[in-house]
């Protein structure tokens, strides 16, 4: 017994080990069935991100159906000029232009809410500052020496990040907004969220539909499965 | 292991009972293993309605778009090609269309919205190879009946320049028509039926 | 007269085709003892499995694209253009999860109940190499989406092969077909994939049921049923496999599929053990991600790769640890079957040897630090000495003695009405006029504490007493 609970002891050792330390992600407000923000979301995404990144692997046309808008609509709202309702969400910039200036490639982003998770798309672009030690004159806090410019800027403002120590004397990175940007803080972080919201759809645009189907499919199993434990019932009750 | 004092009738609703929902949840189970195999939503996305344009067309040219993967002709008849079409009714297996594939828009004896354009897509309808454009009259090969037409090379099937199937070759109708419509008089869309018909 | 002509078909084929004969001997008159518990279910189970997996798996062939430039936008088309593609895909990706789940736990009851030792130690053989045949099957199979953890992991797990003395260089290129995991060793895999390993997986299971079925199924008191047998030959402790296994495993079936759809249609990825999250990003031969694991499946044998500090030592070490299984008949030299007769160093050995399996696949999943190492060697210690320290203790420790015939335990269903009854008093005198004589026994049944002290004395002493 005695060689049971130093093994114990050593189990628990281990899980403390192994967890390392992080900046604490913010969380953010998934909700897929809010085909508002799913259309802002895409409207910003293409605003201020299509310029350089793309999501091919989806088209306009299942957006529209997804999110409940007219086809029509999204080509006129949505999709920049010329694009097709068939099209896949490609970025107009090329790889090689892209390569020279940003030193590597923008990556499709149709699956960075999968990678990545929403909670870290959420606080990673909320957390630019400015860093005059950075060759781009911009750093993140969750992403140190990220490629990307913050494409943002303008909305939230000029953000600086200032050292502080918390009470028990552990030192961390508090972000303060100078120079407030045209979008107030609240805004801002709408404006974010509805963002990841849509990039988490463009993940898995079959998610909501999924969980809808699983309801039934359960149902119907477990009507299956009464009637089997039934049917075994009936046959084993001679069976001693 | 002994039988005596077993329900039989209960055992047999339970086994029907089961059997049932087993069978409906194949059923159901079998539908999206099936319905993967239809056109998925990049095919749908590929054979979307494509646009021409036919302002450079000269007469009697016969331009080729693909539709659907499908070849699709266009073919810019002149006036003497739209008269020998009318003389050749009795050689010809359903001259009047009444048989074959075509959008209420050219259901008429040129085949078309404007009689001098023919739109068909260019496979033959016995079994699916693409015809050859054979405009010439009475060339050596196809002997002094022919009168300008589509051949199919594959199993021998004639057509006139209306894509109308001729009388005694395998293919069994007409040249399938796709639907279509002008966006201006010189640009056609293919892949989408004409306003008023769409309704 | 149509009655007739069909009857007439069936007979001209019964009279060409022993489908009669077969489906008694292997179904209708094969004998099984009645006594199989819940451990049972995994066998019909990992049947049910493999045909998930190869069903779904014809179907993702149709739109998967064996191509380095397209693999990985192949599987996004499937999970996004395809009709029902993303149903197909999680069905096949959960699945590959679910056979491993069931495959270990089907390894477990033979481990509890002696399954492998005589005369079933062939089956036991072709078992496991089943279980090898499973994991070269799923390790190819996870190259096949083209993520970066495909990629990777496909890197590191050809690259031991590097670590065999004189050849293991040219082998692990000629495994690979180039410099380094490409298109060619992606093409290859899949053929492997689809092809070679599933035709393989069908053959062995076959010859492992072909092997069961000669000796006849082990049972968890270990006894031989075949051993007592009525006057027309018929073991006495034995029911016909058809009806009463099969309507009993539909009832596994179901509660698998709860479970299987649940993961399915709510956790797909589940918490990033079924689907990695580093997997959806495209493969990237110029860039390791941060943190490399394969699958959880794996992590055990990766974790005791990892606690060995030499690049040989260790690959001997993996690959050890899943040859010492197939010793195991050879091994244990225990003279009883059944976990419910050895005596208390095997119950405590094989308690030791699961948490050291669970341990390892934990440690495998989190990177390498070096406390993280000591802890996986010790585990590692643990898990051959279970294996290798076995002819020793099993020869040693006192069995109980075998009974003749299998013994009854009630199950928990038949037990629950007579546990309820204890832990729980109706309270007398409370009934008023006016209630119905339901309601008011109904609301009167109070918890009996001293009923739950007794029960939970019970356990605690039973529990106690069933490791000795």
């Amino acid at each position: 017994m005695k060689n049971l609970t130093a093994l114990l002891l050593l189990l628990s050792l281990s899980f403390g080990v192994v967890a390392s330390e992080s900046i604490e992600l913010q969380k953010a407000n998934i909700d897929l069935s809010n085909n508002v923000s799913l259309q802002r979301g895409a409207k910003h995404f293409v605003t201020y991100c299509l310029g350089c990144h793309s999501i091919k692997h989806i088209r306009y046309l299942r957006i529209a159906l997804d999110v409940d808008v007219d086809p029509k609509k999204v080509l006129k709202d949505i999709a920049p000029e010329g694009a097709n309702i068939y099209d896949q969400m490609h970025s107009a910039m090329n790889a090689h232009d892209a390569e020279k200036w940003f030193g590597t490639q923008p990556p499709d982003l149709s699956l960075i809410a999968r990678s990545r998770g929403a909670d870290w798309l959420y606080s990673y672009l909320k957390s630019y500052y400015i860093d005059s030690k950075s060759p781009r004159g911009v750093n993140n806090l969750i992403f140190e020496d990220t490629a990307m410019p913050n494409p943002l800027w303008q909305l939230q403002g000029e953000q600086y990040a200032e050292p502080r120590k918390n009470i028990w004397g552990h030192e961390y990175t508090n972000l303060v907004i100078k120079e407030p940007g045209t979008l107030s803080e609240g805004e801002f972080e709408i404006f974010v969220n509805d963002l990841v919201n849509f990039l988490v759809y463009v993940g898995e645009p079959v998610q909501l539909e999924r969980q809808r189907l699983g309801k039934y499919v359960l149902f119907f199993i477990l009507m299956f499965l009464v009637l089997a434990y039934l049917l075994k019932k009936e046959y084993w009750k001679n069976i001693h | 292991m002994n039988n005596e004092g077993v329900d039989q009738s209960k055992r047999q609703f339970l086994t029907t009972a089961l059997t049932v929902v087993g069978a409906v949840g194949t059923g159901y189970l079998a539908v999206p293993f099936l319905a993967q195999m239809q056109p998925s939503a990049k095919t749908m996305a590929a054979g979307a309605p494509v646009e021409v344009d036919i302002s450079k067309m000269e007469p009697g040219q016969l331009i080729r778009v693909a539709w659907r993967g499908k070849p699709v002709w266009i073919l810019n008849r002149t006036p003497q090609v739209l008269d020998t079409l009318i003389t050749l009714d009795d050689e010809l297996r359903d001259p009047l269309s009444l048989e074959s594939i075509q959008p209420d828009s050219s259901k008429n004896p040129a085949r078309s919205i404007k009689p001098e354009v023919f739109v068909a897509v260019g496979l033959c309808t016995h079994l699916g190879c693409s015809p050859t454009f054979r405009p010439e009259i009475a060339p050596n090969d196809l002997g002094d009946k022919w009168k300008g037409g589509f051949f199919c090379p594959c199993h021998g099937s004639w057509f006139d320049l209306a894509g109308r199937v001729y009388r005694g070759v395998p293919a069994p109708t007409n040249l399938e028509i796709p639907p279509y419509r002008y966006i201006t008089d010189t640009q056609l869309i293919i892949g989408e039926a004409p306003e008023e018909e769409s309704v | 007269m149509k009655r007739n002509r069909v009857t007439e078909c069936n007979d001209w084929f019964l009279e060409r085709f022993p489908l009669t004969k077969l489906w008694n001997e292997h179904m209708a008159h094969y004998y099984a003892p009645k006594n199989f518990n819940f451990w049972y279910f995994f066998g019909s189970l990992a049947l049910l499995v493999l045909v998930n997996q190869i069903l779904t798996g014809i179907f993702l062939t149709m739109n998967y694209k064996p191509d380095a430039k397209l693999a990985f936008d192949s599987v996004e088309y499937i999970m996004r253009d395809v009709n029902w593609g993303w149903l197909i895909r999680y069905m096949h990706s959960t699945g590959s999860s679910a056979f491993f789940i069931v495959v270990y736990l089907h390894m477990f009851r033979g481990l509890l109940y002696g399954s492998f030792k005589h005369p079933r130690e062939l089956v036991w053989i072709f078992g496991m190499l089943l279980f090898v045949a499973l994991m070269a099957e799923a390790f190819m199979g996870y190259l096949l989406p083209w993520g970066q953890m495909s990629y990777w992991g496909a890197q590191v797990i050809i690259s031991l092969f590097s670590a065999i003395p004189v050849i293991g260089d040219d082998l692990s290129l000629w495994l690979r077909g180039d410099y380094v995991v490409s298109d060619a060793t992606l093409n290859r895999f899949f053929a492997f994939h689809v092809i070679a390993v599933p035709l393989a997986l069908v053959m062995l299971v076959f010859l492992h049921i072909v092997a069961l079925h000669e000796v006849g199924s082990n049972n968890p008191d270990g006894i031989e049923i075949k051993d007592s047998k009525d006057p027309w030959g018929h073991p006495v402790d034995g029911i016909p496999f058809h009806p009463y296994y099969t309507v009993k495993d539909l009832v596994g079936v179901g509660v698998f599929m709860l479970f299987f759809a649940t993961v399915i249609f709510y956790i797909p990825e589940m918490g990033g053990y079924f689907l990695e999250p580093a997997n959806f990003i495209p493969a990237d031969p110029m860039k390791t991600p941060e943190h490399i694991a394969p699958v959880w499946y794996f992590t055990p044998f990766y974790a005791i790769l990892r606690a060995i500090p030499d690049k040989f030592a260790g690959v001997i070490g993996m690959g050890g640890a899943i040859v010492v299984l197939f010793l195991l008949p050879w091994l244990d030299r225990s003279p009883v079957k059944s976990i419910r007769y050895r005596g208390g160093i095997y119950k405590k050995a094989l308690m030791l040897f699961v948490i050291s399996f669970i341990a390892l696949g934990y440690l495998g999943t989190q990177p390498a630090t070096p406390t993280a190492t000591i802890v996986a060697r010790f585990f590692t210690a643990i898990y051959f000495g279970f294996f290798l320290l076995m002819p020793l203790y099993t020869r040693w420790e006192k069995t109980k003695p075998v009974p003749k015939r299998l013994t009854t335990i009630h199950s928990l269903e038949e037990q629950l009405p007579a546990l309820i009854e204890e832990i729980t008093q109706i309270k007398h005198g409370s009934t008023e006029i006016g209630h119905s004589a339901f309601k008011s026994s109904f609301f009167a049944i109070r918890p009996n504490p001293k009923g739950i002290r007794n029960l939970l004395s019970r356990l605690a002493k039973n529990a106690k007493g069933s490791l000795d």
